[in-house]
Parts: C-alpha cells; sequence; structure tokens
C-alpha cells in the first residue's frame, strides 16, 4: 500500500494533535469551575456566595417581632413608614444577641438630618431651622419621634 | 459516507466547539426555578427625596462600601431658567452626610439618588473577558470577585459610573441590589432606610407588584435611554437636565 507509505508523516502529524486536543481537555477539566456555564458564561456557584453574604441591617419586621408596641405607636403618627434602622442604624446584631444594647440617638443630630429647612427640599416636607426652632434643645424634649408628634 | 483527510481537519474544530458545549450542559435546563420567579429592579420617585443621605450610608453599612467609594449615592441638581442643558449639580461625599442648606433662590432644586441600573443589557457585562461579571437569571448585574482580574474594563464600560476597583481588594465592585437581602424575603438596604419611600424595590415578575399600576399612570423614566442599556432604575417625574 504505497498509500501509507506516504503518508506517514501526517500520521505522526495527527498522533501530536490528538495528544495535544487530550492535554487540552485534562487541563481544562481542572482549571474551569464546575458551575461555570450552569447559567451562562460564567461560575454559577457566584450567584449563592454572594447571597450568603451576611445581613447588617435586620428589616423592620424582625424590629416588630419583639418590639410590637412601638410599631404600634408608630401607626398612629407620620412616621408610620419609617423604618426602625433608618433612625436607629444597622442592628441585625441586636437581633441576634439582645444583649448587645444600640447606642442611644441623639435627636439633635438624627431628625435634623431631614427636618433641617433647606429650599432644596420638596415644599411639602415638614422643615424647621434648628436654631431658631430648638434653640439647643434635644427634640425629644417636646416631641415624641415614634408617634411622629 | 467517506470521509477524507481534507473534510476530518475541517471538522476538529467544529467538534472542539461541540465538545465544549458538552461539558458545559445547556443553560435552559439548570434547576433556576426559584430565580426565575423574579425579575428586580427598583423605582425612585425624584418628588419625595429630601436629599439626607440615609441610603448612601445605610448601602455603606450594610455592603462594607469603603470610604469615597460609592454604590448608590445623591446628586443635587440645581437649574435656572437661563442654563436648563447646564444644571449646577453637587453631590458632597455621595450625599452621605446630606447637602448644605440651599437659600430660596431663582431656578428648582431637586435630589436625584443614583446607582446601579441592572441593565437587562448591560454593557458592563458584554466587555468582562473572564466572565466575572453577569446578569443574574433573576435581573441582578453580579460580580463573582473571586474571577474578576481587576482590568477596569467594565468601570469604563458602565454609561451611568457605577463601578469602580475596590481599593482593598483590587476587583470591580458594584450596587448588588443587596442580592443577600432580597433572596432572603427582604428588601435592600437602602429601601429599608428612605424615611420617604422615595426609593421602593420592584420586581416586575410579581403580577401583585404595585409597580405595574404605578408604570401606567406615572410619568416615568429611565436614565440615558438612548444607550439601549435595558435600565431597570426607574424615576418617576425625572427632570429633563438629569443626565
Amino acid at each position: 500500500m504505497s498509500w501509507f507509505k506516504d503518508a506517514g508523516h501526517l500520521f505522526r502529524f495527527a498522533f501530536l494533535f490528538v495528544i495535544a486536543f487530550v492535554l487540552f481537555l485534562v487541563i481544562r477539566h481542572f482549571v474551569v469551575p464546575k458551575s461555570f456555564g450552569e447559567y451562562g458564561h460564567y461560575r454559577g456557584a457566584a450567584i449563592a456566595e454572594i447571597a450568603a453574604k451576611p445581613l447588617h441591617y435586620g428589616g423592620h419586621a424582625t424590629c416588630e417581632t419583639c418590639h410590637a408596641d412601638i410599631a404600634e405607636a408608630k401607626q398612629a403618627g407620620k412616621h408610620e413608614h419609617v423604618n426602625c434602622e433608618a433612625c436607629h442604624g444597622p442592628l441585625q446584631n441586636h437581633a441576634d444577641d439582645p444583649s448587645i444594647q444600640p447606642a442611644k440617638l441623639d435627636t439633635t443630630v438624627v431628625c435634623v438630618r431631614c427636618h433641617a429647612a433647606s429650599a432644596a427640599k420638596p415644599g411639602g416636607f415638614p422643615q424647621i431651622d434648628p436654631d431658631q426652632h430648638a434653640g439647643g434643645l434635644a427634640c425629644e424634649t417636646c416631641h415624641k419621634p415614634h408617634n411622629g408628634l | 459516507m467517506r470521509i477524507d483527510r481534507r473534510h476530518f481537519l475541517v471538522m476538529l474544530p467544529a467538534a472542539a466547539i461541540a465538545w465544549k458545549y458538552v461539558l458545559a450542559g445547556t443553560p435552559e435546563e439548570s434547576p433556576n426555578y426559584k430565580m426565575t420567579d423574579h425579575w428586580w429592579s427598583m423605582l425612585i420617585d425624584i418628588p419625595k427625596c429630601i436629599g439626607c443621605g440615609n441610603c448612601v450610608r445605610a448601602c455603606a453599612a450594610e455592603n462594607d462600601v469603603p470610604d469615597g467609594y460609592f454604590r448608590t449615592w445623591v446628586e443635587r441638581y440645581h437649574v435656572d431658567d437661563y442654563h436648563m442643558e447646564n444644571p449646577e449639580v453637587i453631590s458632597p461625599d455621595g450625599g452621605k452626610e446630606g447637602f448644605p442648606v440651599a437659600q430660596e433662590d431663582a431656578g428648582k432644586y431637586f435630589f436625584v439618588p443614583k446607582m446601579c441600573n441592572h441593565c437587562a443589557d448591560s454593557p458592563c457585562t458584554q466587555v468582562c473577558p473572564v466572565g466575572a461579571t453577569f446578569i443574574t437569571p433573576d435581573g441582578v448585574v453580579l460580580v463573582d470577585q473571586t474571577y474578576c482580574l481587576g482590568c477596569a474594563y467594565c468601570v469604563q464600560a458602565c454609561p451611568y459610573g457605577c463601578r469602580y476597583i475596590h481599593p482593598a481588594k483590587r476587583v470591580a465592585d458594584k450596587c448588588t441590589l443587596c442580592y443577600h437581602r432580597i433572596t432572603k424575603g427582604l428588601t435592600t438596604a437602602c429601601c429599608e432606610n428612605c424615611p420617604t419611600g422615595a426609593r421602593q424595590l420592584v420586581d416586575l415578575k410579581d403580577p401583585n407588584d404595585p409597580i405595574h399600576a404605578f408604570l401606567k399612570t406615572h410619568h416615568v423614566q429611565v436614565l440615558k435611554p438612548q444607550m439601549a442599556t435595558g435600565a431597570k432604575v426607574f424615576y418617576n417625574q425625572l427632570d429633563g437636565a438629569v443626565r
């Protein structure tokens, strides 16, 4: 068979090609993460990893499981839809371990963040000039923040 | 069928490509039944925003955002009658500690909270050379930080300036739409802490979400619609001066 005799160099080339291809598949098997391509051209397991990050804000529903009285008080006033942690800060650690007590709020800082008068704020929003209005007194001297009064 | 050498060599690359998909499995058959129940986005109600900066602080606390970098920030626009197309925009420290008092002045003021638009056809995911950033089946654009090289192509590609390179990790970082919260049934940190309800998390696949009625009855826009990014952060009563 003269056909085989003349084609020897091609078989050697094909052999090398097959070796290289198998090597490529073996390396690829170890290098590419298992979940790559599960949902698209990315590592599918990354979604679950990002979803597993820890919480800092517990959410108002968590607060209300213990502090139902405050939730009830809020319903009567204008702060009904202002969630607990909007003023009190991130408190998931307090929900996990109630012995961790959050710091007492300084109403002269917290209230003023929203209610300091500025021409940039929407007209209907209740605003005051902190210096003229309170003269340095803490807001809770007169107001009840949970009731929004 | 007779295959000669020429045809065999021609078919090899095609076979290699086919084998790649055999290994990867077909995306349609993935068990993602939960994720496919949602298509997340957000509604921002401009007339309700008071510029208190609660969202910026909450985002930083929830997601450990480094100082001087922002996953969400608030801009204050001042548009006067003679410079409609050239408004004065300020955002001191991203609006984190609020804004300086504006005196009654000519023109109008309003606040524009900004964040990742979680675009359905986002430019940032298209340019990633390694598949480290992607849109999930429930419509959230995320970064796989173990895969990211930190090349910052995506930072340049985002038309909204919503990405940054994390100064310590040296990888791309951005808003995750609080993916660790919304998958647990909570709302995002910025929505949870917005005192006026100017931000609302939206699930477009939920037929009972009030967004459907809202979109029908309000003047709602997205940012840079001309870029056809499929932006999903809806702005109610957005002023024409906003870029």
